[in-house]
């Protein structure tokens, strides 16, 4: 599992890369009230804003990590955003990417430089 | 930060898990461990312990009922000792400089202003009024919601007697609370100064009982979202007129046209004008279709394509115990009352419907 700066966690299986946001992330942004996705079929460009997370406190984008097309979304946090408060490293994933370029995943931390840098 | 004022209470608030942020040049506790939606419900259904000891607390001597008349349209000299009243100071276009709590005691007038125009409305009023005293010495805790009687009572037994917007001074562990029966939330409650050196453990004391939990500044903002309370700043504002925003009840009848003191406050040919001919513009509740909450400044149209902007957005966000968006807004008043609105939403035009407020109905001990 890689993580961005971005505090979401990319986990890939083949050229397949699911991403959601990290517990610190979660806790951060307090109760989620609502997950805007992008709709499945979109092509992305890493660093495009493509998912919109609001909590009760505030508007946050999340950005697309890599170069691809997005082949599944979590459609499930449409109705209970919650979710990604309870499990946002597990059933709430936000969305599945087919990379264009793996390699784009090389510049990302592993989980002890993530602890590290939230630490 | 470090250029940021401390409060009493601030190592009671990291001892219980606050998370603070700075908040009109206080540093503040935003939420607790428990989190905004959790520390809300708990409000509702039981009592919740708020720090807003960063709110002006000012005292006036009694002669200054008249010349406090000069600046807010509240019948100040009608009020009785003991009693509290909602005022707002207005300025001359009938906009509104900032609103505030006043109570008749015994020995003087108590004002309680928001943090972030206290330096303004003390200046405002030492402009117009002699003998304006900031008191620098006391924190300010509310204890809010249906529990809050329950728990206040086994430290200060006289408050079972107090109504709706009744102030009394109070000895407790011999120091003297300044107690009123209100709040902020739409729930009955209380609002509590207490001495600076007494603050903590008075906090302590009430933190320590079941039923309470302490709040922070997010749920304040919800709370009073769904009681349809307008925050200065937001749906308050020197080029929004008071009857615009939907305050002509703070208007007392003394000041109303016909009235023994008609008008006498900045602003009051526009503001006695509006009350009886209309404003062009008027305060609604929104309720968004869907979960996507619309906040302060998303602009609204009366369709969903084309049109035109009619009004904005002055509050919003999501309500807990609504359980679904919700908003305050302001649009002009041609703008028929059973139309769907639309909100502009990071380029999308969301539908919401026009509501009553408030979205939740306040329970107070009248």
């Amino acid at each position: 599992m890689k993580f961005t700066e971005e505090h979401e966690w990319l986990r890939a299986d083949g050229d397949i890369v699911t991403v959601g946001i990290t517990e610190h992330a979660a806790t951060a942004l307090g109760d989620v009230v609502f997950v805007e996705l992008p709709e499945a079929g979109t092509q992305v460009a890493k660093d495009d804003d493509i998912v919109v997370i609001e909590s009760v406190k505030a508007a946050s984008d999340i950005m697309a990590p890599l170069d691809g097309e997005i082949v599944e979304v979590n459609d499930a946090l449409a109705d209970t955003p919650g979710m990604v408060n309870d499990d946002p490293m597990g059933e709430a994933w936000f969305f599945k990417i087919k990379a264009t370029d793996l390699s784009q995943m090389d510049e990302y931390m592993d989980e002890d430089a993530y602890k590290e840098m939230i630490d | 930060m470090s250029d940021l004022k401390h409060l009493p209470l601030k190592a009671l608030h990291e001892a219980q898990g606050a998370k603070m942020v700075p908040f009109a040049g206080y540093e503040m506790p935003v939420q607790f461990a428990a989190g905004v939606m959790a520390e809300h419900l708990h409000t509702r259904e039981k009592a919740g312990l708020f720090d807003v000891s960063h709110m002006g607390q000012v005292l006036l001597p009694l002669s200054a009922d008249a010349a406090l008349e000069t600046l807010v349209p509240a019948d100040v000299i009608g009020l009785k000792e003991g009693r509290q009243r909602y005022g707002l100071f207005t300025n001359d276009a009938g906009g509104v400089l900032d609103d505030l709590m006043i109570a008749r005691r015994a020995g003087d007038l108590f004002l309680v202003v928001n943090a972030s125009r206290k330096d303004h409305d003390i200046a405002h009023m030492r402009a117009a009024i002699d003998g304006v005293e900031e008191v620098t010495d006391r924190a300010l805790m509310a204890l809010q919601g249906p529990l809050a009687e329950t728990a206040l009572k086994r430290m200060v037994p006289s408050v079972a007697e107090m109504k709706f917007m009744d102030v009394a001074q109070v000895a407790w562990n011999g120091v003297e609370l300044w107690i009123s029966r209100s709040g902020y939330t739409g729930e009955d409650g209380f609002e509590i100064s207490v001495p600076a050196d007494a603050a903590e453990g008075f906090a302590s004391a009430l933190l320590a009982m079941d039923e309470v939990m302490p709040i922070g500044l997010g749920a304040r903002d919800s709370l009073r979202m769904e009681a349809g309370m307008p925050l200065y700043g937001n749906d308050l504002a020197e080029d929004i007129s008071l009857i615009e925003a939907g305050q002509a009840w703070a208007v007392n009848k003394a000041r109303r046209a016909g009235g023994d003191r008609e008008g006498g406050f900045p602003g009051a040919e526009r503001i006695l004008d509006e009350m009886q001919n209309g404003a062009p513009r008027r305060r609604v509740g929104l309720r968004p279709e869907g979960r996507a909450p619309m906040r302060g400044g998303v602009a609204l149209f009366d369709a969903a394509e084309g049109g035109t902007q009619i009004g904005v957005i002055t509050s919003g966000g999501f309500g807990p115990s609504v359980g679904a968006p919700i908003a305050m807004g302001i649009i002009d008043s041609a703008v028929p009352a059973d139309i769907t609105l639309y909100g502009e939403v990071r380029g999308k035009r969301l539908p919401a419907a026009q509501t009553d407020l408030p979205f939740h109905k306040p329970d107070y001990k009248r």
